[in-house]
This record gives C-alpha cells, sequence and structure tokens, in this order.
C-alpha cells in the first residue's frame, strides 16, 4: 500500500469537486475492494474521499412508483429491505449470493457496482495485464481463463465483470444517479454504466473524472416470478461461472440478465424475446457473438445448463 | 524405555482419563485470544519491527542488478537483506531450493529479499520500491510434457523403495479375467492453513531465539543451524500455538530464516509472515500426480495382478509424492508392481501435505476399485472385504498386520450408512433437481512411529507438570498429553499442567505423518513411569505394586499424597520412548471405510455432498472428542480434494497462478453437511505402550474418493481427472 491523505467529504458537490481536482483521488465506501486492491498496490491512490457521511445510505420510494436506493446503502441493508423483498425478490437473492455475510455488511451499493474483475493475472502484479496496465499485455489470454468472460472481451482483456448484484440491476433496468464535478447531476442507465474493455480495459464505467455514484433508481415493480441463480465452484462465497438472474411473467414471457460470463453484467433484447422459446433458445440468443478459450468454452454450456434449470423450476411451480 | 515388544496391561489400560472424550485444555486460552501465536509475541521480544518479504518475479534464471536505493529511502527502512549481504548460508536437509534466493532463481516467489522497516505497512510499501533486473531462463513447467524424462528417483526418505514388484505383475495382468486400466491424475494442491507460516525472531549475542509456527522443533533447530552455519545449542526454537499445518510447517522455511537474518542486520527483534498470496509459490505444496493402476481379477473381482505406477515432479533435487504406498499393502493378489518415477519441474517444491502419498493415491486407487467392481458386477464393499489381506501382501504371512480392522470398518460403515439402499446401477435416483448417488471408499494411513522424549514432574502442590517439544497444530495433542499424564499418575486432568513447542524441553516426535499423537503420549508413558518408579521409591514401596489414584501413592491401605512426596522442590523424570523393530516385524497402517452420499444436479452438474460417513480403526482413541474433530477435518479437506481444489499451473511463467484464498477454492461450510464418524474398538499393542496409532490423516485417506464414486454412481460419469469440477462434469455429459 502506498502512503496516502484522507479526508471525509462534508457534501456530495464537495466530494466531487476533491475528486476532480485532485490527480489520483479516489472514493471509498466499504472499502471492500478498493483497501484489498491498494494493499497489493494494483490501486494506487494518492488521496481518499470518504463518502460515508453524506447521508447516501437511505432507501426511498420514487413519485414515479419506484425506489431510490443510496449509494451507501450496504449490500446487507439493501438485500433486508422489506420492498425489496417484496417488488424486487431478484436484487434481493443475487445480493445474498454475492460474497460473506461480513463482507455484505461493509459492501455498498456504488462499491459493489464498481468493483473490479477477480482475473487471477489482474491480481499478480508481476504479470501482464492491460487493465492494471496498460500496453503490457493480456495474461489470461493463452494463460488460465477458466473463470473469465465470454461475451462482450475483445484482444486486449477478457476480464469478467464479477457482481451479482449489478446483473440484478440490470435485468430491473436500474438508473445510476450521479453529481459530476462542475456539481450537475445526471442519471445513467445501467445499460451504458459499464464499458466494454476495446483497447481501453483499464476504463469501466460511463463516469467522468470526479463524478460520484448518488443513487440507483429501480423503476416500478414489474411483478412475475423473480429468480437469481448462480453457479460456482462451491456452494457459497464463491464468484460466478455462470449467474442467471430472471423474471417471469404470468404470460409466458420473461427477462434475463447473465453473470460470469460477460465483461459487463450481460443483457441483450433477443433473449428476452425468446423467453416463450424455452431455454435452448435464450441461450442461443444470449451467447450470440460469444468468443470462448479452451478454458471457458463450458460456460456455453453452463448457460443454458442454467437456464434449463429455472425453466425446470419454473414448470414444476406453475 | 525401549518399545521392542508387545504391550502388555499397563497403567493406560484404565481408561479413567485416556480414551475418555475431553475439552480441550488449551480451548479456553484459545477462544479468549490469550493463547499467543508467533506473530504476536509481544510479551516476549517487545519492539519488534517488521519484515516483508520480496518474492522473485520469475521462475528460473538470474538476478541482473538489484537497486535497493529507492527501497533504503523510504519511510521507516531500516534495513534490507538480500543474498549479496546475509552472507554464507547453508542449505538444511528438508528444503530444496534456497529459502533466501539470488542470484540464481530456483522458482518463482522465492524470497529474494527481505525489507525491514518500523511498521508492517512501511515494510510492505517499500518492498515495492526494489528494482530487480532479472535474466531469465526457460524453464519446466508442465507435468505432462515431462512424462517421458521422468526417471527412478532414489530410495529414500519416508518412502522406501521407489519400485517394488512381486510375482509376474505383466504375465498375470494379460491373463486376467477382469482388466481395470486407467489413468489418473491429480493437481497440486496447496495446505491453505489458517495461519500462515509467521516468526519472531530475537538476537541476544550469539544467541537466536524464533518464536514460529513449526511443527517440528528438533529438526528445526537443526535446520537453522546448519543454514545460518551456528552451533545448535545457539538456536531456540519456540512455538506453542500453531494455527494449523498440514505438512506446510514440518520444515524451516523463509519466514523463520529472513527473520532470523533481518534481526541480525538491523540489530532488535523481526517478525516476519509469509503473505497469504505468497504461500502458495514461496511455499511448498503437495505436488500433481499422473497415475496410472492396472488391476487384474478374476471375475468375482478376487485380484491376481495389481499395478500403480505414479509420475510426479519437482524441482531439481526435489522427491517424488509417492502416491503408489498404499498400493503396496492395502489388497491382496499374488502378482504386484508400483513404481515411482520424478521429473525435473521448475514449479515451486513439493513437499509433504497431510497425508503424503496415501491422500491422492487413494483418490486414484478406489476409483479403479469402484470400476473393478462394476466391471465384476460385484457390490464395491464387498468388493474390498473379498481383497482384504491381514499380512503385508509383498513380504507375505510372515509380515502379519500389527492389527488390521479393514473388513469391520466397511461392514459396519456400510450398515450405518444404509448402503443397502444404494441403486448399483449409475443414474437411477433422482430427488426433486437432484441426481443421487452413493460412493465408498476404502481409508488407509500407514502408522508411523518416532522416537518421543518428556519431562515430567509434581509439584508440592500435587500438580503434575509434562514438558516437551511436542507441537500442537490444532489437533489437540495439548490434552492428550494431559490425559496421558493425569492417567499414569493418578490425578485429574485438572491438575495437570502441559508446556510444548519449545527447544528447551525434551525432543518429541513432532507432529507430522500423523506419527505424534501415538509417540508423543508414549514418550509421555515412558517419563511418567520413571516418575512413578521415583515417587514408589520415595514413598518406600514397591514400584510395581504401587497404585496412584486420586493424587495419591498407594500400597494395600496405606497411601501418601504426591504433593507430600514431591516436597517443595518438586520430583522430576525424564525419558524418551524408543521404538524396536516392531513396526519392521509388522505392518502397521490405520484403516477406515467412507462413505458418501451426493445429489448432482440435473442441468447444471452442481455437486453437493449431503452425507459423509465412516468408521475408522485406528488403535485406542485417546481423545473420541479431537479425534472426531482430525476425521471430519480430513473428510472436509478430501472432499474439497475431490470437488475444488486445484492450484493452477499457468505453464508460461511457470506459477500457480490462482495463490490466494479467493481463487483457490476450499470446502466452506455450506459445503460439508452431516458428518458421521465411528471409531471401531481397537487396541494395537504392537504400536506403542499407549496401544493408539495415528489419526490425523486417516479422515483424509479414501474420501475424496467416496466422493467421486458417489458423482458416478449418481450420474454415470466417471471422472478421472481431480477436481470434479462443472466444466469436466459437463464435458463428460456431451461425449
Ligand atoms: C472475498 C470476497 C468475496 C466476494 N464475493 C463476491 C460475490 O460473490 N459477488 C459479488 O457481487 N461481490 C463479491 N465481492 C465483492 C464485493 O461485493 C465488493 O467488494 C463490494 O461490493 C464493494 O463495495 P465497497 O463499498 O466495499 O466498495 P469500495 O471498496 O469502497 O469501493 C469500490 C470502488 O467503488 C468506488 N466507489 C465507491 N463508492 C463510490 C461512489 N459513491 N461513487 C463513485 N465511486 C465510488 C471506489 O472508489 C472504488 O473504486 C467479494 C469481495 C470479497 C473481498
Ligand atoms: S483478461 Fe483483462 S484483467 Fe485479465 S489479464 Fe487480461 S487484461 Fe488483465
Amino acid at each position: 500500500m502506498k502512503p496516502f491523505t484522507y479526508s471525509r467529504a462534508t457534501s456530495v458537490a464537495d466530494a466531487a469537486k476533491t475528486a476532480a481536482a485532485m490527480q489520483g483521488a479516489r472514493f471509498i465506501a466499504g472499502g471492500t475492494n478498493l483497501l484489498d486492491l491498494m494493499k497489493l498496490q494494483i490501486e494506487t491512490p494518492t488521496h481518499l474521499i470518504d463518502v460515508n457521511h453524506l447521508g447516501l445510505d437511505r432507501i426511498e420510494p420514487t413519485p414515479e412508483g419506484g425506489l431510490r436506493i443510496g449509494a451507501l446503502v450496504r449490500n446487507t441493508d439493501l438485500a433486508a429491505d422489506k420492498t425489496v423483498r417484496r417488488d424486487y425478490g431478484v436484487l434481493s437473492r443475487a445480493l445474498l449470493a454475492g460474497a460473506s455475510g461480513q463482507l455484505r455488511n461493509k459492501a455498498t451499493t456504488a462499491g459493489n457496482l464498481l468493483q473490479r474483475t477477480r482475473c487471477p493475472y489482474f491480481y499478480d502484479t508481476n504479470m501482464p495485464c492491460n487493465k492494471r496496465k496498460p500496453g503490457s499485455g493480456c495474461g489470461a489470454i493463452g494463460g488460465i481463463s477458466r473463470s473469465l468472460a465470454i461475451l462482450g472481451v475483445s484482444d486486449a482483456c477478457i476480464a469478467q465483470h464479477p457482481s451479482d448484484m449489478a446483473v440484478a440491476m440490470r435485468l430491473l433496468d436500474a438508473q445510476v444517479e450521479t453529481v459530476g464535478a462542475d456539481g450537475v447531476a445526471r442519471a445513467i442507465p445501467i445499460a451504458d454504466f459499464h464499458t466494454l474493455p476495446g483497447d481501453t480495459p483499464h476504463i469501466e464505467s460511463a463516469l467522468k473524472n470526479g463524478e460520484i455514484i448518488t443513487s440507483v433508481t429501480l423503476p416500478k415493480p414489474i411483478g412475475g416470478t423473480h429468480v437469481y441463480r448462480k453457479v460456482r465452484d462451491r456452494a457459497s462465497y464463491a464468484f460466478a461461472l455462470v449467474s442467471v438472474a430472471a423474471v417471469f411473467g404470468k404470460d409466458g414471457g420473461g427477462r434475463f440478465a447473465f453473470g460470469g460470463i460477460g465483461a459487463k453484467p450481460w443483457r441483450t433484447p433477443a433473449a428476452d424475446a425468446a423467453a416463450s422459446s424455452g431455454a435452448k433458445a435464450v441461450a442461443e440468443a444470449a451467447l450470440s457473438g460469444a468468443r470462448t478459450t479452451y478454458h471457458n468454452a463450458f460456460k456455453k454450456t453452463l448457460v443454458e445448463r442454467t437456464l434449463a434449470s429455472l425453466y425446470r423450476q419454473k414448470e414444476a411451480r406453475s | 524405555m525401549k518399545f521392542d515388544t508387545p504391550a502388555t496391561t499397563n497403567p493406560i489400560d484404565k481408561g479413567r482419563v485416556v480414551g475418555v472424550a475431553q475439552d480441550r485444555i488449551d480451548g479456553p486460552a484459545k477462544v479468549t485470544g490469550s493463547a499467543p501465536y508467533a506473530y504476536e509475541r509481544h510479551d516476549a521480544a517487545p519492539n519488534a519491527v517488521y519484515g516483508w518479504i520480496v518474492g522473485s518475479a520469475i521462475a528460473k534464471g538470474r538476478i541482473a542488478a538489484m537497486d535497493l536505493r529507492a527501497a533504503e529511502a523510504a519511510p521507516g527502512v531500516l534495513g534490507i537483506v538480500t543474498h549479496a549481504n546475509a552472507g554464507k548460508l547453508g542449505k538444511g536437509n528438508y528444503n530444496t531450493a534456497p529459502l533466501l534466493g539470488g542470484p540464481a532463481i530456483m522458482h518463482y516467489d522465492q524470497a529474494v529479499a527481505l525489507v525491514i522497516a518500523d511498521t508492517f505497512e512501511n515494510a510492505r510499501a517499500a518492498a515495492k520500491l526494489v528494482r530487480i533486473d532479472y535474466a531469465p531462463q526457460d524453464g519446466k513447467f508442465d507435468l505432462n510434457t515431462e512424462l517421458d524424462n521422468a526417471v527412478k528417483p532414489p530410495d529414500s526418505g519416508f518412502g522406501g523403495a521407489a519400485d517394488t514388484a512381486v510375482g509376474d505383475f505383466e504375465g498375470a495382468f494379460a491373463k486376467a479375467a477382469v482388466r481395470i486400466d486407467q489413468r489418473y491424475t491429480t493437481p497440486d494442491h496447496s495446505h491453505a492453513m489458517m495461519e500462515p507460516h509467521a516468526t519472531t525472531a530475537a538476537w541476544n549475542g550469539d544467541k537466536l531465539t524464533l518464536w514460529t509456527a513449526n511443527q517440528m522443533i528438533a529438526w528445526s533447530v537443526g535446520e537453522v543451524a546448519k543454514t545460518l552455519g551456528i552451533p545448535k545449542d545457539n538456536v531456540r526454537l519456540v512455538s506453542p500455538y500453531i494455527g494449523g499445518g498440514f505438512g506446510a510447517k514440518l520444515f524451516l522455511r523463509a519466514d523463520a530464516l529472513l527473520a532470523a537474518l533481518g534481526a541480525r542486520e538491523v540489530g532488535r527483534p523481526v517478525k516476519v509472515m509469509i503473505a497469504r498470496n505468497q504461500i502458495p509459490n514461496n511455499t511448498t505444496h503437495r505436488p500433481a500426480t499422473v497415475q496410472r493402476i492396472r488391476i487384474g481379477a478374476d471375475k468375482n473381482g478376487v485380484i491376481d495382478a495389481i499395478g500403480h505406477e505414479v509420475w510426479s515432479g519437482d524441482l531439481p533435487g526435489g522427491g517424488p509424492e509417492t502416491a503408489a504406498m498404499q498400493t503396496r499393502l492395502l489388497y491382496g493378489g499374488a502378482n504386484r508392481l508400483t513404481a515411482h518415477r520424478l521429473a525435473t519441474l521448475d514449479l515451486p517444491e513439493g513437499n509433504a501435505m497431510r497425508a503424503p502419498g496415501e491422500a491422492v493415491g487413494l483418490l486414484a486407487l478406489e476409483i479403479a476399485m469402484d470400476e473393478l467392481a462394476e466391471a465384476c458386477g460385484v457390490d464395491p464393499v464387498e468388493l474390498r472385504i473379498r481383497n482384504d489381506v491381514q499380512y503385508d501382501p509383498e513380504a507375505g504371512p510372515q509380515r502379519p498386520f500389527s492389527s488390521r480392522k479393514l473388513v469391520e470398518c466397511l461392514r459396519t460403515g456400510a450398515d450405518r450408512f444404509g448402503w443397502s439402499k444404494r441403486n448399483p446401477t449409475p443414474g437411477k435416483v433422482r430427488d426433486g433437481r437432484w441426481l443421487v448417488g452413493m460412493g465408498v471408499a476404502a481409508a488407509f494411513r500407514n502408522n508411523m512411529v518416532g522416537k518421543s522424549g518428556a519431562r515430567i514432574g509434581v509439584d508440592g502442590t500435587g500438580k503434575v507438570i509434562v514438558e516437551t517439544d511436542m507441537t500442537d497444530i490444532g489437533t489437540g495433542s495439548y490434552t492428550i498429553i494431559g490425559q496421558t499424564a493425569a492417567e499414569m499418575l493418578g490425578v485429574s486432568l485438572d491438575d495437570v499442567i502441559v508446556r510444548l513447542g519449545d527447544s528447551r524441553f525434551p525432543a518429541s516426535a513432532g507432529s507430522g505423518g500423523q506419527w505424534g499423537a501415538n509417540s508423543s503420549t508414549a514418550g509421555v508413558y515412558a517419563a511418567a513411569m520413571a516418575l512413578r518408579a521415583k515417587l514408589a521409591e520415595k514413598a518406600g514401596y514397591p514400584a510395581d505394586q504401587a497404585q496412584f489414584e486420586d493424587g495419591l501413592v498407594k500400597l494395600g491401605n496405606q497411601s501418601q499424597t504426591l504433593a507430600a512426596l514431591a516436597g517443595r522442590e518438586g520430583l522430576w523424570a525424564q525419558d524418551s520412548i524408543e521404538f524396536g523393530d516392531l513396526d519392521k516385524r509388522y505392518a502397521q497402517a490405520t484403516f477406515g471405510a467412507h462413505f458418501c452420499e451426493v445429489g448432482v444436479d440435473i442441468d447444471t452438474a452442481e455437486v453437493r455432498i449431503r452425507r459423509m460417513g465412516g468408521a475408522f480403526a485406528a488403535g485406542r482413541i485417546l481423545n473420541p472428542k479431537s479425534a472426531r474433530s482430525q476425521v471430519i477435518g480430513a473428510m472436509t479437506m478430501g472432499a474439497g480434494a475431490a470437488l475444488m481444489e486445484a492450484l493452477e499451473v499457468d505453464t508460461r511463467f511457470g506459477l500457480f497462478i490462482n495463490h490466494d484464498m479467493a481463487e483457490y477454492a476450499v470446502p466452506v461450510h455450506a459445503d460439508i453437511p452431516e458428518q458421521d464418524v465411528l471409531f471401531i474398538d481397537e487396541l494395537d499393542d504392537k504400536s506403542s505402550p499407549m496401544k493408539a496409532k495415528g489419526v490425523g490423516e486417516l479422515g483424509i485417506c479414501g474420501a475424496g474418493a467416496a466422493v467421486a464414486n458417489a458423482v458416478y454412481n449418481a450420474t454415470g460419469l466417471r471422472l478421472r481427472d481431480y477436481p470434479l469440477t462443472i466444466d469436466k462434469l459437463l464435458k463428460a455429459q456431451m461425449t
């Protein structure tokens, strides 16, 4: 860990302004990802701006009938929230499938969205990694890539986005609300929030310099049956090999978002459109354009199987 | 005390304290945080500063240049140790690569520098400023491509001969009615014990003290002395509490050596912990294996030919994974062959991990037996019973087992588990989304014994004190040693004080190879016999007639208290147990039977263990409570080996790339359901006066194969390449 300075933001606008003004400044929320990466000097901020005391920890209804989730709401609290459990079950389930109880007590909404990849080469500073050190090459391509992405990848980077929460938010068409360094607020549709690696895998979101996340909003509840299925190498406390968030409607329709397979939380309109045609069709649509390695090719099969499992359970219920 | 004839009735047979389930006597200190571990010896070495290890960024080659200026100038830095200023270092007997590398580099993350600073954070930050130019060389990192270059390793170590052959294996195998010939593979494993390797070091003149996490005190004193080139008498090791080892801490490792060098460099105590993500590549691991097993049997499954060949790799000068060992002893058959071949690899060094040899040997052999059972149409439990042999099948009936209750374990275990409900046809049992199957495997682990000493005394208050350099690596040594002393001297366990893990105490067998419990308590037994004689003499009673009960020494209706006999200055005795050739005349081993029920998701191939159960025969079970803990922990480790554990080798860069606990998966609570453990009554009078054997490693032996066989029974998918992960199951399903 490199020495750094620390300050507590006094307001959202102050946080954004300070962040933009100080080169190398970063926000710190729960710290469960940032601090780990700092210890390994994968992240080397010179200044940390603590955003924990800005009152961004509330969950409240929106005038449109949706829900506004503060950027600093802890994953544990969000998963346990009554409204979330009733109206956005997929989100609660996705959260509870992630990390551990202790981590969820610290982890925040914004921090979870911005958590970085679990690519093992990203984590070893002796290895090439374009995301960690632009231009150094990609260690994972041609290396051990079993856990990595098959969709949205590039020749520069095949890292997966590891979040569970974000997959459910993608499914629910959430919007990420921010305030920029200029004090201007905006709402970014979650589909546009995470960026694909392309030639610049070190850039991971649409956030501008200094821009701070204040909340995430969910639209009106969509009803239906909410499921989140996470397939991993052990029963708990592991990142997804494949995860599927789904809402099945009474009309046979459905929508799907995927974790573990994409450079970002993955969703395609074509997969939703195939909902009534069953698991195979949904998988085929979702996996269009997939690029696999020797190690992670199984994820295509696993996506289809996970969907098949969801359909099987849905039928068993009805 | 020499132990060279079978034990007769002795005070341990009373079974008043020994053999009765006891809570750990060190438990309260551990749960209250007052048991000091190696990195927390503020009490013993105040003002210690912090060392951080810099590991090599390449797997093989040389350091061309090292620039320490930035690191030396960093805040708080007190000194840096490298090969350039460490002075001449010897190499210990038990490590393969030098623990401080440079200029030659032998493996990835081999220590090349220790940066010492006033705080942990400063040391870690400054370590990143050490600039090293490497001249890398090509290395050999892929066991599969080196198989043909593998050679027969020298006969040595714990393995005995590299190869054995009896009868005409090839001929008998060719003629057999039923033949199994398969290749099995197991990956590199990491010990993943809870406490990383850690040491606090301090010099007092030319005397060195190391508060360290180490399983084998006496070995390691010698290794420190040899490496530093100082007399053994100048080295003291203190290791009273150890947060798990599994073999990772059998040896002197970089934490201890570099703490010693660092403390010398800066002239004050230094502490060093090997960071979690350095452990897989800096320290030792269990090597990967490729195994070929051939079994020829008649149509009833009775084995006539059994062959087990094993390939593994290690650094030049390293040793093999002796995975064919159990095949020499477990099943009958007149024609036999075992062989070990060793390839040279430039990966980090391989060495012992819990049940070296058997743990991975049985992963393979016990699948092969399942395959044989199916090929013959014989129940897998029955097949193993048919091939039981009460003597060493290589040596013949003149070398019987000291005790062998494999058949009882299989029968009783099968009954308790409800084995009869198993459907022998794979893929037939459904429970909702789960395909359900059951598997069995035999458990086998050699019983080794080693010389072990202790000192035991009674003080003026009647408290009994035991001192030995035996270690407790979480296994429960404190308690069984206390039980032994209490039993021998007729006091309650509360009246015994046990002090362990200090090289000032008599040398013990240490903790390894599941020899520790039996050997070290036998050492305490020996010392206690000597103390009993002294006490009896002082009481004026004939030693062979004195009774030790209730804190009294009795003869008929006379009695005297231990406290009075010990007097104010106390009374002490010291002895050790030395083993004769009973382990040559008799084959000595521990046995068991593992049963497992799994569910495999019909769609996703996720495997979930539903139940594990087993029956085990390992001589006298000294403390049923901690023995059970050992067995369920080992079964858990076996489940990990079956389903998830693997160090992934990057064969381009020559390292284990998944080198942290996020990426190297071990089982979590949710993976492990009900575990039922039954110990079969057994006393082994040829093993030691305790009539006990080891039990700490038996539980991992075969556990993983029972899981794999259950997966087969559930799905009909026979995987021979561990671990049985989802990707492999899906692939098998599609071909
Ligand atoms: C062992 C382990 C296992 C895990 N398993 C899972 C899992 O299975 N599934 C899963 O989804 N996650 C998992 N996680 C990741 C965990 O969910 C994240 O670490 C956590 O959500 C991050 O939240 P945080 O508040 O601690 O973020 P921090 O570490 O504080 O911050 C993360 C990033 O977000 C930025 N940031 C924080 N707040 C704001 C803000 N308001 N505006 C702009 N930027 C901001 C920070 O600058 C930083 O770059 C695991 C983590 C660990 C350590
Ligand atoms: S996949 Fe991305 S994160 Fe992983 S090594 Fe390549 S560039 Fe780095």
